[in-house]
Parts: C-alpha cells; sequence; structure tokens
C-alpha cells in the first residue's frame, strides 16, 4: 500500500484490523519518514529500533481487538515514559530516564500503540513557539522558519507532517490548541481532571491537561476515548461518565445553541481572524445551530490573571529542579552554591523568568495583591462561563489572534508572546475542554484556526460540532514536504 | 483546701520576670504507610528503602491522602477536647532543603483540620488549663546526617512524607515543670488514642520551643525567640531556663531581644541563633493545587467519636470513685495506658488497695532498675494478682511475699508454686505455732522474767526468735497475739 | 510598579537561581514590563468574591493506609548524579 503515512489514524486502525497492513509496515513507513525530517527538529529522542521490535511483537501475535493495534506513535517529551529518556525540553532533565510510565501513555500502550519516539516542546511546556527548548527550534512544515506554535511544537509538527499519525500534547494556557491552529491540525485540550496527570512533568497543577493532537476529528475523539480515565494515583482526577467519543460521533448538531463572546473581539484583530470567525458562525448556521450573543465580560482579565497563577505554581513545582535525586546538577562549593549554579545553568531563560516571576507573586507582602487577587479574578471568569452555558451549548471564537509567526520574530518581547494566548486561557482557567480545527488559511497561505469551547465534562458535544463543521469547512492542509530533499 | 500557688520566676536586682512559654509539638502519627504516598513508616530502617517515586519527588508524581492519618488527627483532636474542622486546606510551604526533596512540605496553614481545645495538667498547686490553638497535618522532611562525610552531607528520605500533626498551644505555659506535665500528658493522651506512641528517642515526638519573658504583672508579651527542634523533656527544660535568663540579662542590660530562630546545644546546655538561614522566612504558602479542599463529613467524625477510648482524665474520676484511689495514686495509675491497664487486670480478681501499693512500690521500682516499661513486665497482670490473693489469704507474709516477687521478676511464674517449690507457706496454724512459741519461751525463761518485769522492749526480741526458729515462715499477727498471751 | 535590582536578587535567592549584574538588569526589565501589563488586575474590584483554588468542584479522595511502594532504594537512587549506593549526597550546607 503506498503512502501509508498520508493515511488518518482511523485509516490505519481499520487497515491494521482487516488485515491489509502490518504494524511492521505501518511503524517502518513512519520511521523512514521521520528519519528524512530530521530538518524539522520535531523528536529529542528517537526510538526506531525499539519500535520496529514491538511491531515485529506485534505483528508475531496481534491483538486486533484493540483500539490503537500496532499503531507507532510518537508523544511530547513532557510524559515520562518508562526506560525512554525524558526531559521536558529542558536541560535539567537532559539525562532523566525514568522508571515509570504516565497513565497517558500507559492507556495508550494499553490499547495496542507503540511508542516511536519523544516530541520536542518548550522548556516545561513554557512557550508559545516551541522556541524555549534546550533541543533546539522545531519548524513548522508549513514553511520554512515558521514556529509551530507551542509548547507542544514538536507534537504539532509531527502530526501536520505525518511523521507519526496522532500524538499527545499537553495545554496549560493553549499549547495544544494554539500549535494545531498554526500547523492546520486538530487539538483538543480536555476538560480539567479528564485525563490524569500523574507521570506528566508538572507546569501548572491547576491548569494542566493532556489533550489528543490529530490530523481531524474523528482521529482526535479516538485517542481521546483512549487517554481520558479516573486515575486514584491523581487527587485532581475526576470520576465521571466518559462517553465512547468516537463511536458516539455524529455530526447533526441541530438546535446547539453556539454562544459567540462579544468580548472575543479584542482591538487590533486583524481583520483575517474576524472574517474567519464570521465564516465560522456561518458554517454553525449551516449544521443547524443556532447562534446567540454572549458576553464573558471578565475576557480580557484572564491573560493578567494566568501570568500571576501558572508561574506561581510553575515556581512551586519546579522547586524539586536541584540536582540532588536525579538531572542536571553542576558543582557547588556548598548546597546553596550547588542549587544556585545547577537551576541557572539547567534552566533556560523563560523558565527562569517564570520562576521568578512566580515566587514574586507568591511572596510575603505580595501574595494578596497578586496571587490571591489572580485567584478571586479567575473565580468571576469561571463565573462568566457559568453564565453563557445557561443559554448556549457551546461557545465559538477564533484560536489565535493570528497565524504562525517567524522563528524569532518574538523572541525578545515576552509580552507580546504571551498574546498568542489570549483566547485560550480563559478556558484552562474555568477547566473547560475547549478543541481548535483548522477553518481557513490567511493572506500568506498559513492556517488559522476556529476554537469550540464546551461544558465541563461535554467533550462529546464539541467534537460533534467540530466534527459538523469540519465538514463544511473542508479544509486542506497545504503541506509541500520542503524539507524533504 | 487550696494549694498555694507555685510560681516560676527570675529574680534580677530588683526585678521579678515571668517566663512565658509556647510548645509547637510535632508528633508522628502512627500509620503504616505516609500521609501522601504508599510507602512505610517504620523506624529504624535501612537508608532509602522506605521511599516511593512520590516522596522522593520525581517529575510528575503527585499526593493522595491517607484516610487513617485523617482519622488519627480527627480523633486527637477530639482528646484535646478540640473543635474538628469539617473543611480544612492543605497548603505548600516552600523553602530549599536537602532533606526537602519537592522544594516544599505540604502542610495546612489558614485551614487547619483541627481548631481550638484544651489540655488540663495535674499540677502539685492545682490543676491548671493550657489552651491548645489548633492541630494539623504536615509532612515530616528526610534525615540530613552531616558526619559520615567531611564535604559531604548523606540524606536519607525514608521520613520524607510520613505523617506529623503539629500541635499549637496557646502561650499558656509558665515554667520548666508545666512544660514537663504538659508534654506527658499530650503523649498520655496520644498513646491512650493509639495516634502516636510518643517515643522521643525515635524522634516520634519532638518540640519548637517559645520562649519570651515579661516583668511579673505585665499583660504584654515580650519578644519571643524560637528554640527548634528539642527532642527530649530534659533539654527543653534546660533550654527554656537557659534562655528566659539570657532574654532577662538583655533586657536588665537595657538591650532588645531580637526576634530570633535558635538552636539548643546539648553539648555545652546553651541556646544559640541558628546561622541567618536569609529569607528562610518567607515560606510563600499557598493552596497546593494537587490537592482538593479535605471535607469530612458529621456521620465520618462521629464514627471516629465512638472509637474513642476512656482518656485518662475521665479514668483518674473513675479510678477515684470506683477504685477509691487518692488523686495521687490515680495520676500515677492513668499515666500511661499500659499501666492502667494492667492495674485494672490486677484489681479485677484482687484487693484494690494492695494492688496499689505493689504496683506503685514494689513493681515500678523493679521495672526501673532493668528498665523495662510495664508493657515488657515480666511479672503479668494476672500473677502479680495471685500474689496478692496469696498474701491477703494469709498464706504468705508480706515480706515473704517480697522474695517471691523477686523471683518472679526473673521470670514470670506462678506464684504458687514458687511458694510451694521453696515451700514458703507461711505457719498459720494455731497448735504449730504455740508449740513453737513454747519452745522459744522455754529455751529464754530469764528474758521472759524479764520482759513481764517491765522490759516491754524485748517482745521484739520474742518475735524474732519465733521467726528464726520457724524459717520466718510463722505468720507475724499470729505470733503477736499468741506471744501476748503467752507472756 | 517597579521591580528594582534589589529585588530581582531578592528573588533570586528565595528561588535558588544566581544572578549576575546584566543578568539582573534584564530580569528587571523583563519582569517590569510583565508587571505592568499584570497590573489590569487592579481595575477590578474583588473584596467581595471568593477565591478559586481548583477547577475541579470535588472534594479529596481518601486512600486506605496500605503499604504498596516497597523498597526502591535501586529505583530511586540510580538516576542520583553522586555515586551511592545508599544515600543522595550532597555538598554540605554552611551553618
Amino acid at each position: 500500500m503506498s503512502d501509508i503515512t498520508k493515511q488518518t489514524l482511523s485509516e490505519l486502525v481499520n487497515n491494521i484490523k482487516e488485515k491489509k497492513l502490518s504494524s511492521s509496515e505501518i511503524t517502518q513507513a513512519f520511521v523512514d519518514r521521520s528519519e528524512k525530517s530530521k530538518e524539522l527538529n520535531t523528536y529529542i529522542t528517537e526510538d526506531f529500533s525499539n519500535a520496529l521490535d514491538k511491531a515485529k511483537k506485534f505483528d508475531d501475535n496481534p491483538k486486533l481487538d484493540l483500539k490503537l493495534p500496532g499503531i507507532p506513535m510518537a508523544v511530547k517529551d513532557l510524559f515520562c515514559t518508562a526506560n525512554v529518556r525524558t526531559t521536558a525540553g529542558s536541560k535539567i532533565l537532559n539525562n532523566f530516564v525514568p522508571t515509570y510510565e504516565s497513565t497517558v501513555t500507559q492507556n495508550i500502550w494499553n490499547e495496542g500503540a507503540i511508542l516511536i519516539g519523544k516530541l520536542n516542546c518548550d522548556e516545561f511546556a513554557m512557550g508559545s513557539s516551541n522556541e524555549t527548548s534546550f533541543f533546539g527550534n522545531v519548524q513548522n512544515p508549513i514553511d520554512k522558519n515558521l514556529v509551530p506554535g507551542g509548547s507542544s511544537g514538536g507534537s504539532s509538527s509531527a502530526v501536520a507532517a505525518q511523521l507519526t499519525p496522532i500524538t499527545i500534547g499537553t495545554d496549560t494556557g493553549g499549547s495544544i490548541r494554539q500549535p494545531a491552529s498554526f500547523t492546520g491540525t486538530v487539538g483538543l485540550k480536555p476538560t480539567y481532571g479528564s485525563c490524569s496527570r500523574y507521570g506528566i512533568v508538572a507546569f501548572a497543577s491547576s491548569l494542566d491537561q493532556a489533550g489528543p493532537m490529530a490530523q481531524n476529528v474523528q482521529d482526535c475523539a479516538l485517542l481521546q476515548e483512549v487517554i481520558s480515565s479516573y486515575d486514584q494515583k491523581d487527587s485532581t482526577s475526576i470520576d465521571f461518565k466518559r462517553n465512547l467519543y468516537s463511536k458516539e460521533l455524529t455530526k447533526d448538531i441541530k438546535g446547539k445553541k453556539i454562544g459567540i463572546p462579544k468580548e472575543y473581539r479584542v482591538d487590533g484583530m486583524p481583520k483575517e481572524i474576524d472574517d474567519l470567525w464570521q465564516k465560522g458562525i456561518e458554517y454553525a448556521k449551516d449544521c443547524g445551530a443556532e447562534i446567540i450573543d454572549i458576553s464573558l465580560p471578565h475576557t480580557n482579565y484572564a491573560l493578567p490573571t494566568y501570568y500571576i497563577v501558572a508561574p506561581a505554581e510553575a515556581s512551586s513545582n519546579l522547586a524539586r529542579y536541584d540536582g540532588v535525586k536525579y538531572g542536571f546538577r553542576a558543582d557547588g562549593e556548598n548546597l546553596i552554591d550547588m542549587y544556585e549554579k545547577t537551576r541557572s545553568e539547567g534552566f533556560g531563560a523563560e523558565v527562569q523568568r517564570r520562576i521568578m516571576i512566580g515566587t514574586y507573586v507568591l511572596s510575603s507582602g505580595y501574595y494578596d495583591a497578586y496571587y490571591l487577587k489572580a485567584q478571586k479574578v479567575r473565580k468571576l471568569i469561571k463565573n462568566d462561563f457559568d453564565e453563557a452555558y445557561k443559554k448556549v451549548d457551546a461557545i465559538l471564537t477564533p484560536s489565535t489572534p493570528s497565524s504562525a509567526f517567524k522563528i524569532g520574530e518574538k523572541t525578545n518581547d515576552p509580552v507580546s508572546m504571551y498574546l498568542n494566548d489570549i483566547f485560550t486561557v480563559p478556558v484552562n482557567l474555568a477547566g473547560l475542554p475547549g478543541i481548535s480545527i483548522p477553518a481557513g488559511h490567511d493572506s500568506k497561505g498559513y492556517p488559522l484556526g476556529l476554537q469550540i469551547i464546551g461544558k465541563a465534562f461535554d467533550e462529546q458535544n464539541i467534537l460533534n460540532i467540530a466534527y459538523a463543521m469540519e465538514e463544511k469547512i473542508n479544509f486542506k492542509n497545504k503541506i509541500t514536504d520542503w524539507w524533504i530533499k | 483546701m487550696s494549694k498555694e500557688k507555685l510560681e516560676y520566676l527570675i529574680n534580677r536586682n530588683d526585678n521579678q520576670y515571668e517566663v512565658v512559654i509556647g510548645l509547637e509539638v510535632h508528633a508522628q502519627v502512627l500509620s503504616q504507610s505516609k500521609l501522601f504516598s504508599t510507602s512505610a513508616t517504620k523506624f529504624g530502617a535501612e537508608p532509602n528503602t522506605q521511599v516511593s517515586l512520590v516522596d522522593a519527588a520525581f517529575p510528575g508524581m503527585l499526593p493522595v491522602i491517607n484516610e487513617f492519618c485523617v482519622k488519627q488527627a480527627i480523633k486527637t483532636g477530639i482528646g484535646l477536647k478540640a473543635k474538628i474542622n469539617k473543611r480544612s486546606v492543605f497548603d505548600r510551604k516552600n523553602y530549599f532543603y536537602a532533606d526537602l526533596p519537592q522544594g516544599y512540605q505540604i502542610s495546612q496553614f489558614k485551614d487547619p483540620i483541627v481548631g481550638e481545645g484544651k489540655v488540663i495538667l495535674d499540677m502539685p498547686d492545682g490543676q491548671k488549663e493550657v489552651g491548645i490553638e489548633r492541630l494539623h497535618l504536615e509532612q515530616d522532611a528526610g534525615k540530613s546526617i552531616h558526619d559520615l562525610d567531611p564535604k559531604n552531607t548523606f540524606v536519607d528520605l525514608n521520613r520524607s512524607g510520613v505523617a506529623l500533626m503539629e500541635i499549637v498551644s496557646k502561650p499558656d505555659l509558665r515554667s520548666p515543670e508545666e512544660v514537663n506535665a504538659y508534654i506527658k500528658k499530650l503523649r498520655s493522651i496520644m498513646r491512650y488514642l493509639g495516634t502516636c506512641d510518643g517515643n522521643m528517642q525515635e524522634g516520634s515526638l519532638r518540640a519548637d520551643v517559645n520562649v519570651s519573658v515579661r516583668k511579673k504583672g505585665s499583660k504584654d508579651f515580650g519578644t519571643r525567640c524560637e528554640i527548634k527542634n528539642v527532642n527530649s523533656i530534659k533539654f527543653m527544660q534546660m533550654a527554656i531556663e537557659y534562655e528566659a535568663n539570657r532574654q532577662v540579662d538583655l533586657i536588665e542590660d537595657g538591650q532588645t531581644v531580637d526576634q530570633e530562630t535558635r538552636l539548643f546545644d546539648t553539648k555545652k546546655n546553651e541556646t544559640r541563633s541558628m546561622r541567618s538561614k536569609e529569607d528562610a522566612h518567607d515560606y510563600r504558602y499557598f493552596p497546593d493545587p494537587d490537592l482538593l479542599p479535605l471535607e469530612v463529613s458529621d456521620e465520618f467524625i462521629d464514627q471516629l467519636q465512638l472509637e474513642i477510648p476512656e482518656l485518662p482524665d475521665e479514668k483518674k474520676k473513675r479510678f477515684i470513685d470506683q477504685f477509691k484511689l487518692t488523686p495521687y495514686e490515680a495520676n500515677i495509675m492513668v499515666s500511661d495506658i499500659e499501666t492502667s491497664n494492667y492495674f485494672e487486670d490486677v484489681v479485677k480478681k484482687s484487693d484494690v488497695k494492695l494492688a496499689t501499693n505493689w504496683i506503685i512500690g514494689e513493681l515500678f521500682a523493679a521495672l526501673n532498675e532493668k528498665n523495662l516499661e510495664i508493657t515488657d513486665s515480666p511479672i503479668s497482670a494476672g500473677n502479680l494478682s495471685k500474689l496478692i490473693n496469696l498474701i491477703k489469704d494469709g498464706t504468705i507474709s508480706g515480706k515473704i511475699a517480697k522474695t517471691v516477687f523477686e523471683q518472679m521478676m526473673e521470670g514470670d511464674k506462678d506464684p504458687k508454686k514458687i511458694v510451694e517449690e521453696k515451700g514458703l507457706k507461711q505457719e498459720s496454724d494455731p497448735k504449730a505455732l504455740e508449740a513453737l512459741i513454747d519452745k522459744v519461751i522455754d529455751s529464754n525463761r530469764d528474758k521472759a522474767t524479764e520482759y513481764k518485769s517491765g522490759k516491754v522492749k524485748l517482745f521484739g526480741f520474742f518475735v524474732g526468735q519465733v521467726m528464726k526458729v520457724s524459717g520466718g515462715k510463722a505468720n507475724p499477727q499470729l505470733v503477736n497475739e499468741i506471744l501476748k498471751k503467752k507472756l | 510598579m517597579s521591580i528594582d535590582l534589589k529585588t530581582i536578587k531578592h528573588i533570586s535567592k528565595l528561588s535558588r537561581i544566581s544572578v549576575d549584574e546584566k543578568k539582573a538588569e534584564k530580569l528587571a526589565s523583563d519582569l517590569n514590563s510583565i508587571f505592568d501589563f499584570i497590573e489590569k488586575l487592579n481595575e477590578l474590584k474583588t473584596e467581595n468574591v471568593e477565591p478559586l483554588t481548583s477547577v475541579a468542584e470535588t472534594t479529596l479522595k481518601l486512600r486506605p493506609d496500605e503499604v504498596k511502594s516497597k523498597n526502591l532504594r535501586e529505583q530511586i537512587i540510580k538516576n542520583s548524579p553522586k555515586d551511592n549506593e545508599d544515600y543522595f549526597v550532597v555538598p554540605k550546607v554552611i551553618e
């Protein structure tokens, strides 16, 4: 069968189940393509030979009733994978090999999938362009020297370039949805508490969620079905009845009420984004949905809130990286010297910046003015959504305020970089599910995404809306394989 | 009759200072596994063999709370007659140290699981109530070992993550004696409840001592210093004495007392300032986002209430009422749950007065000599009560009983057997005794005459002779009676 | 709102990250622009709002008191930078 790597996950799964393809054939195809694509720099760690061994083992004893039988998959290097190096994109974990597996990836392997490698990301998931990784930038397959978004930049790039049929990323302020939008792919951030955080290198505990990054909504739904589970090892994991997202996927969204929040029409919003949003509204109507204007009054306060809460939690979560138990250690004359040198040399500039912000906003004299205040505003933001959801079933917004920008374009301006997350951050603050689907191109020909935000635990609904709109939009990603010589 | 109030005061020139003390006691919770992880808590294990991935703060590891530790904390709160807070929050206390793998300790800052309560102390001059401010749950840290290597510190994380109850008293204590009584009472309550074994040598109970001084009669509090991590009552008392005097000296000298953290140097018997960890005090507390608020229901608490055994104060009352012990005797018997259980076992089958005297008198002395706790007593309660019954029914005299007792201390034997084997039964047959006494009087006619003519002191001589002749086995009371008749 | 060099040095001590003069100046400049942006929150009145700590609207689930992790010493220590089988080894603290 030609062009194995051009197939969707669902097609590959079908072909394996129908014995038209073997795991070895599929895995070899993705390995070959990945080998040719090093210029994209999507991989931090390749596990190709192990993957081929596992594929062969699978073929010797195929379990075809599993959901991802013999499917090769690369995952973001934030998920701890047993015996495979896990770096979180950082020098401080450059040599770290976990002896344990994250729950989310274990769920994936339990359904028959095979790890092919660990994907590049912004260091400790802090960034929106994959430019803070210790392992270098990632190229967006859309065009040379374009950022793929971040922090799950390696993931979005790998999926768009078809180096892996599907992958998982993590999303704290938009790190799945924004890179999906930049690369013309689909990215879902589930409801907080839907996927276990056990074994995921923590960034901001009250915001982090793992989620699927795929080429289409159906594939995304299938992977969500696999990764979402109640985990007793994570105290923030929620025990609720999870749908069989792919089985229950439907395009019938007649009568669904979709809210359009006026506050998302921000100052200086590029016309192209606004036009795309309008188009999206029309597509939704075509699908039979009812469009309702709503207000989320505290939208403009979401980014400042996020840039207090996330760094605060991160400053504490990253305190364990001290060179004592694992990871990089610099020589020091005494304990404090060792700590300071280890962390200054081991962490990159963005991570250090955020740790400093976080430490400051929690420090004596500033806690009330910053951290406590931010947690109160967060309540207001959540209340906005709760109010809105009395009137609507889902909310439609653009995913990002622009298409992908050039590598290096925003690295000197932290605030301008932070503004990338303006549409995605409120969703994390409220703990709601959000999905980005590619919806069009800008004048440069770069992809743009639309975001559908749902009620808590209502992933099925936003997947359905996305599925319906996807068909109407009929988006075609323009990947020219420019990096393959 | 009210006793005169004893006061602990420091005199300097013409000024009298009183000492104000507050204690923060750290008590390790008795549980199988740790507070937020599933590794074991036993004392004395090989280094780093009771450490889980969560304890060692590996990337992606998350805390999951141990229900039993929550119950232990609530039970302790009930024992302290304290308010149980149905909703409490876990906060992170952030600082860096080699034995703190996470770089923060999970503790409770603003919303602890237990609120205000009280402890009653029985002091020589009357009862004293000491207020409890709060009790909260937190993780213990690992151990840093500084003396295995000249350049390096070795870290053992076995203790990292073990559940601690931090019990904060109000600044109601006024003397080293009160501190002694308070620690002992706290310890006793927790041992009764089975929530902490109170073993200070193993580190299950330690305290930070807050000391300040003020002129007698003043209502304001002076600046206090915190003496950290004192692990014996004796050291606490010494530290308080030293520190209070140090502060008084400063004040008398016209200087001010700086608020600081100090350590007690057990070799020099002084407190000294800890090398300032600069900003060690900015812990940047915030609610732990990996944990949700802890909520317990009324049913949960009620169920625990049912599991509370009779506590020392109640037991003391009952011992006084039921067994007619004096308050002094009752205090001793309830100070320890094992002692009170032992006592009750003994008095089930034997005389209370004798039991009390034998336990407080003979048994405690013998155990102390061998450095044993009552739980390791060679003499079981059953056998002690048998011994007491042998005295009560006249089989042996009190003096003989002491010999039997000594035998029993060497190995828990049935006293009846010892008496039989060694032929220690006392002679109580009046006829036999009469015969013995006649013999003695016969052999000592001259002394008998002397006695009859007024030398009453010689009575003891005759008693002694009878005892000697009978090998100590003559029943002393009967000997007395019969001798009186015969002489 | 101005974050000065003194503050940067204080925060860097708290977070155990060393800074030299040049780095401190850059950090001060970056943090100042970030905090200018954050100041926007002061526009909101929040006296009567309850802070939200978790969006997970549920309470803590309690685990039974069982020992499950048994002697993982090898696993735990094998990643540590210094070579000692029993302990973690770090340079001494100056007391």
